[in-house]
C-alpha cells in the first residue's frame, strides 16, 4: 500500500479567511491525505521549514484578499532556495486573468473560487503524482 | 383578559404613532389601497420585547440607512469613491481599511507588501485620515469604520481630524465595529489576547459614554460568524452572547449599564434562507430586550433596543455568471427589510473576485432604493409577524440560541463574559463553525444542495474577469512615499514622549487609554508604532490551529 500524500496547508501574512483551509483541510483529510495544518499568520520560510521536516508531498497555500500575486511567487521561490522540489497550489479568491500569471511564476494549480471538493481532491492528486 | 391586554397594546401604539413623523408619501398600495401601518394582535412594533420591530412607525418615519462599504488604495482613492455614494443618494459612509491597518501594522512592516490600499483604504497616520474625509462635513455625515484589533486608535485619528475641522468630538455620529469577540471566533483579525483587548473596548466605552453621545462604540457583529460558516442559529447566539460579555465588561469597569447600552448597536448576515433570516432577527430583538430587561436590570428603554445594521451574504455570492449575484443580492436584502433592519448593506455583484466596481456598487445600492421606493413594504411595520410559519421560526431561532448560552453560561461559573473568554480558549467557537461550514460544503459537493451557476444551471457563464476593479500597484508605492514624508516632517521627541505615556498608562488598567491614543495620533505617531508600544505591556496572541 502507498503511502499518504502529505500536504501543508498555511495561510502567509495578514489574510484571516480561513474558512476555505479549514474545509480544504478536512475534504483531504477524508479523502486520505495527511494533511499538515499550519493556519494563520505563517511566513513563507516557517513553511518551507515544516515542508521539509515533515517530508511533505505538496504544499498548499491559500489566499483572499488580493495578494495572490506578490505571496504565492514568493511561496515558490522559498521551496526553490530549499530545494524541496515540492509544488505549490494556490487556492481562494483568485480571478481568472491572474491564473496564467502565477502558473508562469511556477505554481504548480490555482484552485479557485466554486471549486469542487471532488476538484480539490483530483488536482492535488494529479499535481502530487502526475497521471 | 387576552383582549384588553391587546386593546391596551393597541391604544399605546396609537399613542405612539400620532407622535411620530411620518415620511410624505403616500401609504396606499399601487393600486390605491390605503393601508394601515400595523396589522394583527399585539405587541406592536415599539413594544417591548420588540419581537415586531424598534420604532411604532418604522419605514413610515425613516427609511433604513443606505449605507455602502468602501474603501480601496489611498486615502483620496476612497475620499472620490465616499463622495460619489453620497451624490447618488447614499445616506452614511462606511469604511474599509486594508489588512495591515486592520492588523494595527503600517504600510512599510515586511508583511504589507503586496497588501496595502488592496482590500481596503490605507492609514498610517492622521495625515491619511485627513484625505479620507476631505471635503466631508463630518458634522453632518454617519460614519461607520469597520475595524477592531486596533480600533481605538483609529477612532482617535477620526476626532483628531474632525475637531482639527473644527467639529467638536460630542458632534460626531457614526459606528466603530471594535468588536474583538468576534475576531478571535470568526475573522482572527486580532492583536493582542482577548482581556487585554477588551480593556480597549471598554475604554472606548466609557470614553463615548462620556464625550460622544451620538457614536456607537461597538457593533457587535454576527455579520463574520456567519461568513466563517456558522449557521444562521450560531451566528445569533453568538453574536448575542458577545454582546452579554461586553455589557458584562462595561459593567465591571464601572460603568451603569443604561450609561452605554443604548449605544450599542449590532450588525448582521442576510443569506439566502429568507424566512430562517427574518426569525434571526426577530428572535435578536426579542432575546435582547429581554435579558437586558431581566437580567441586567436596565430601566431606560433604549437600552432594551437593539438597533442593527444588516449587510447581504458576501460568502453566497457566486465567480460563476456574476450578474445573477444581483437577484441574490435582493432578496437577501428584502430579507433584512422584512427583518427590520436599520441599515443595509447590499454587495455588489462582483464580489466573488474582488472590491466592486463603481458600476456594480450603484446596482447595488438601486437594490436597496427599489425596496424602499417601490415595492411598497415599508407601509407596514412587520408585515410577516403573525404569519405562522414566521412565528415559528423567530420561537425555534430563540431556543437554539438558549441552548448555546446555556453552554456558555455553564463554561463561565453563571458569567457570560468568561464564559465567551472560556468558549474562545478551548475551541468551542471555532469548532462550531468549521463543523458549519463543513457540512455545508459536504451537501454542495454531494449535490443536495444546489448553488445556481455553481453545481447546476453552470450553462452561460462567460465572466471572464476582464471588468474587475483592479488596485494599481503604484497604490503600495504612493504611501510609501506619503508614509515617509510623514515620518520625515514630524517632531519625533514629541512622538517619543507620546509613545512612552501611552506604554507607562498601558501598564495601568484603570487609565483610560483614549487621550493618550488622540494625542499620540495628533503629533503623527504611526498605527504601527502605537501597536508596537502596547505589544510591548499586552503582548500578542497566536491562535491554536486547529481543523
Amino acid at each position: 500500500m502507498q503511502d499518504p500524500i502529505r500536504i501543508v496547508l498555511a495561510k502567509i501574512g495578514f489574510d484571516g479567511h480561513d474558512r476555505g483551509l479549514k474545509v480544504v483541510a478536512r475534504l483531504l483529510r477524508d479523502a486520505g491525505f495527511e494533511v499538515i495544518y499550519l493556519g494563520l499568520r505563517q511566513t513563507t520560510d516557517a513553511v518551507v521549514a515544516v515542508a521539509e521536516q515533515e517530508d511533505a508531498d505538496a504544499i498548499g497555500l491559500s489566499i483572499h484578499n488580493g495578494g495572490h500575486l506578490t505571496l504565492a511567487p514568493r511561496m515558490v521561490a522559498a521551496v526553490a532556495e530549499r530545494e524541496l522540489g515540492v509544488p505549490v497550489i494556490v487556492g481562494g479568491i483568485v480571478p481568472d486573468r491572474d491564473i496564467q500569471a502565477l502558473l508562469d511564476a511556477g505554481v504548480a494549480a490555482v484552485l479557485g473560487p466554486g471549486t469542487s471538493g471532488a476538484d480539490v481532491v483530483a488536482v492535488v492528486r494529479s499535481t502530487v503524482a502526475p497521471e | 383578559m387576552m383582549a384588553s391586554m391587546t386593546s391596551d397594546d393597541r391604544a399605546a401604539w396609537e399613542a405612539e404613532y400620532a407622535e411620530a413623523r411620518l415620511r410624505d408619501v403616500d401609504f396606499e398600495t399601487m393600486s390605491g389601497i390605503p393601508v394601515d401601518p400595523i396589522h394583527g394582535p399585539g405587541p406592536y412594533p415599539g413594544q417591548y420585547p420588540y419581537t415586531r420591530g424598534i420604532h411604532a412607525s418604522m419605514y413610515r418615519s425613516r427609511l433604513w440607512t443606505m449605507r455602502m462599504f468602501a474603501g480601496f488604495g489611498t486615502a483620496h482613492d476612497t475620499n472620490l469613491r465616499f463622495k460619489d455614494i453620497l451624490a447618488n443618494g447614499g445616506t452614511g459612509l462606511s469604511t474599509a481599511f486594508d489588512m495591515p491597518t486592520l492588523m494595527g501594522r503600517d504600510s512599510d512592516h515586511e508583511w504589507s507588501v503586496g497588501e496595502v490600499g488592496k482590500a481596503g483604504v490605507a492609514i498610517d497616520t492622521v495625515a491619511d485620515m485627513r484625505d479620507l474625509f476631505a471635503d466631508i462635513d463630518l458634522g453632518e455625515v454617519s460614519t461607520s469604520m469597520t475595524i477592531n484589533g486596533p480600533a481605538a486608535i483609529v477612532m482617535a485619528m477620526y476626532v483628531a481630524v474632525a475637531e482639527a475641522n473644527g467639529v467638536p468630538r460630542s458632534k460626531l455620529g457614526g459606528t466603530i465595529q471594535n468588536d474583538v469577540l468576534k475576531e478571535y471566533q470568526a475573522q482572527k483579525e486580532y492583536i493582542f489576547a482577548p482581556r487585554p483587548s477588551m480593556r480597549l473596548v471598554t475604554d472606548m466605552m466609557r470614553f463615548t459614554a462620556a464625550e460622544m453621545p451620538r457614536w456607537n462604540p461597538v457593533s457587535i457583529s454576527g455579520y463574520h460568524i456567519r461568513e466563517a460558516g456558522s449557521t444562521a442559529a450560531q451566528e445569533l447566539a453568538f453574536t448575542l452572547a458577545n454582546g452579554f460579555a461586553y455589557v458584562e465588561a462595561a459593567v465591571a469597569s464601572g460603568l451603569a449599564v443604561d450609561d452605554f447600552a443604548p449605544r450599542l448597536s449590532f450588525f448582521f448576515n442576510s443569506h439566502l434562507d429568507f424566512f430562517e433570516e427574518i426569525g434571526k432577527y426577530r428572535a435578536a430583538r426579542r432575546i435582547w430586550a429581554r435579558w437586558m430587561k431581566e437580567r441586567y436590570g436596565a430601566t431606560n428603554e433604549r437600552s432594551l433596543l437593539m438597533r442593527f445594521h444588516t449587510q447581504t451574504a458576501g460568502v453566497s455570492l457566486t465567480a460563476q455568471q456574476p450578474e445573477i449575484n444581483i437577484a441574490r443580492v435582493a432578496i437577501q436584502a428584502l430579507a433584512g427589510v422584512l427583518g427590520g433592519t436599520q441599515s443595509l448593506h447590499t454587495d455588489s455583484y462582483d464580489e466573488a473576485l474582488a472590491l466592486p466596481t463603481e458600476k456594480a456598487a450603484r446596482i447595488a445600492l438601486r437594490t436597496q432604493q427599489i425596496i424602499a421606493h417601490e415595492t411598497g413594504v415599508t407601509n407596514v411595520a412587520d408585515p410577516l409577524g403573525g404569519s405562522h410559519y414566521v412565528e415559528w421560526m423567530t420561537d425555534e431561532m430563540e431556543k437554539r440560541a438558549d441552548e448555546v448560552f446555556e453552554h456558555l453560561l455553564e463554561l463561565g461559573d453563571g458569567s457570560m463574559l468568561e464564559g465567551v473568554y472560556e468558549g474562545i480558549d478551548d475551541g468551542y467557537f471555532v469548532g462550531e463553525i468549521a463543523d458549519s461550514a463543513y457540512r455545508f460544503e459536504r451537501s454542495v459537493n454531494s449535490g443536495r444542495r444546489i448553488i445556481v451557476g455553481v453545481n447546476d444551471f453552470t450553462d452561460g457563464d462567460d465572466a471572464d474577469g476582464s471588468n474587475l476593479l483592479y488596485i494599481d500597484a503604484a497604490v503600495e508605492q504612493e504611501q510609501l512615499g506619503r508614509l515617509g514624508a510623514v515620518k520625515q516632517s514630524r517632531d519625533s521627541d514629541l512622538v517619543a514622549r507620546c509613545l512612552d505615556s501611552l506604554a507607562a498608562d498601558a501598564a495601568e488598567p484603570d487609565i483610560n487609554l483614549m487621550p493618550g491614543f488622540i494625542d499620540a495620533v495628533e503629533a503623527h505617531a504611526t498605527e504601527g508604532e502605537i501597536v508596537s508600544t502596547l505589544e510591548g505591556v499586552f503582548g500578542t496572541y497566536t491562535e491554536k490551529a486547529v481543523v
